[in-house]
């Protein structure tokens, strides 16, 4: 187990030591604006509100121009500096998060566009199923972004386990929208976008568990041991047709 | 760097350090040092000016013995055997333990003459033919006779730096040693002749077993499979190559790999 506790001493070149947090920086502004787009983007769906989806996925370019300018100062600082050991996982890390937060953002501009189109036919009941399972999400964003900012794997752990419950969250909304689709055919165009948006969800719950992986390397420099405890059943969902709806 | 490694459990130890203290007059200069290097690798030791790498270094062909008050306790063996035993004939440890030094310190000589020197005093060979033969293989070994083979006669100190440094180990590897100690060997050296020696010292863990002190980390990280950090004369952190420059376990040692002194 590597001992990174955050070293005792700044670097030695303090404009290194500069860089270095701008990377730390820029990884938390784009935390928090991913965070404002998920929660931007239930509530523009659940208010049925058209103009603020339309905002929130032009805003998505914004969350792109953030991985970009991580990208870039990492390449810069790897070749500039030869960094080592923790410094070095620190660099390779800060990479593939600004990634899985470039396509948290992704998906939540992806729920925006479904807004719009939702917001074309009448309202159907899963739509308050759909911010609890946004809040659990948000929760674990919330949670890896300390735990990023403290270099704590145990945090990062904590929050990694609790993606079982964003997946069977998803699981019950996937009857739930079977059902409606069943009641009645009508419902089927919205009730299909409804599941795209609970698909979303539960990837960003992926996407997050994910950086706490990669949260878990920076501060012990070695991976999780364990397998991720994934609950989606929904390969597995089937509804059996019975003689009344066949 | 190059392929994976065989684990260390089926590599021969060359060398095995136990509990080696060293003093200069009063001062101590190495505290109770334990290290085994092994055979056909390169070893790097690192750490900040005054740690101790070089006085470890010199023990080990006890070329400490040359400088006053110096005192060495503890046992350091090759292959088995106890280097400092009473028994042990200096002169020959060091044909089998050779070292190159920072500055390139070629004799006053031709360049036969300099690599040819070390096998006609240990007596390996006497005649012309057997010199020459070994002359050759040395500088090929060396990787410099493409650059010197029209000109034997001609002095060694009239080669360039890089160069003067590679027949210094041709010199080394004449006497046909087990081992070679390298002291900061490309601190002379531009980037392209450092490169060169590099290679050589890739190419040459084939046949020997290597031991580099040197105080550029990314040296150590490119020629090395095990690296040692020391710090005030302790031996901090040992381990493979990779994993020190990774994911190191001392706290110390992460902060000289990272450039943190305290």
């Amino acid at each position: 187990m590597a001992t990174n506790e955050g070293n005792s001493a700044p670097h030695i070149m303090s404009a290194y030591e500069d860089e270095l947090e701008q990377l730390n920086n820029l990884v938390l502004e784009m935390g928090g604006r991913i965070e404002i787009q998920l929660s931007g983007a239930i509530r523009a769906m659940v208010k049925r509100d058209s103009d603020s989806a339309e905002d929130l996925i032009a805003q998505d370019k914004e969350v792109d121009a953030l991985e970009e300018r991580i990208n870039d100062l990492a390449v810069r600082t790897l070749a500039l500096r030869q960094p080592m050991a923790g410094d070095l996982r620190i660099i390779v890390s800060v990479i593939k998060i600004a990634g899985d937060l470039e396509r948290f953002g992704d998906y939540a501009k992806n729920i925006a566009k479904r807004t719009l189109v939702v917001n074309q036919s009448p309202p159907i009941r899963a739509t308050s199923s759909i911010p609890r399972m946004a809040e659990l999400v948000q929760r674990m964003l919330d949670g890896v972004l300390k735990a990023f900012i403290n270099r704590d794997a145990e945090m990062a752990k904590a929050i990694w386990v609790q993606d079982a419950e964003v997946d069977e969250s998803y699981n019950s909304l996937f009857r739930e929208l079977l059902t409606y689709m069943m009641e009645d055919p009508r419902n089927i165009s919205a009730a299909t976008h409804l599941l795209f948006v609970a698909k979303n969800i539960e990837r960003m719950g992926d996407l997050v568990t994910n950086v706490a992986e990669t949260i878990h390397f920076v501060a012990e420099g070695e991976r999780m041991e364990q397998e991720r405890p994934k609950r989606d059943m929904t390969s597995l969902t089937d509804v059996p047709m019975t003689e009344d709806n066949a | 760097m190059t392929d994976t490694l065989p684990p260390d459990e089926d590599l021969r130890t060359a060398i095995v350090a136990e509990g080696v203290n060293v003093y200069y007059g009063e001062k101590q200069a190495l505290f109770d040092v334990d290290l085994d290097i092994k055979q056909n690798q390169v070893t790097a030791l690192i750490g900040p000016s005054g740690c101790g790498k070089s006085t470890f270094l010199r023990c080990i062909n006890r070329m400490n013995d040359v400088i006053d008050g110096c005192r060495v306790e503890g046992r350091i063996a090759l292959d088995g055997d106890d280097i400092y035993d009473r028994s042990v004939d200096v002169v020959q440890l060091r044909a089998r333990i050779g070292m190159v030094f920072q500055k390139p310190n070629p004799f006053p000589k031709s360049i036969f003459d300099n690599v040819s020197y070390g096998p006609r005093i240990h007596g390996i060979a006497e005649r012309k033919a057997d010199l020459e033969e070994i002359v050759h293989d040395s500088l090929v070994r060396a990787g410099l006779w493409n650059e010197v083979a029209d000109r034997l006669n001609e002095p060694g100190t009239g080669l360039s730096g890089g160069q003067q440094q590679r027949l210094c180990i041709a010199r080394a590897i004449a006497v046909r040693p087990d081992v070679i100690l390298m002291d900061e060997p490309c601190s002379a050296l531009d980037p392209i002749a450092t490169a060169r020696i590099e290679e050589l010292i890739d190419d040459l863990r084939e046949n020997y077993t290597i031991v580099i002190v040197t105080h550029s980390m990314q040296q150590a990280a490119r020629v090395s499979q095990r690296t040692a950090f020391f710090h005030l004369g302790n031996l901090v952190e040992f381990g493979p190559t990779d994993q020190i420059f990774t994911s190191p376990r001392d706290k110390r040692t992460e902060s000289y790999i990272t450039g943190r002194i305290g």
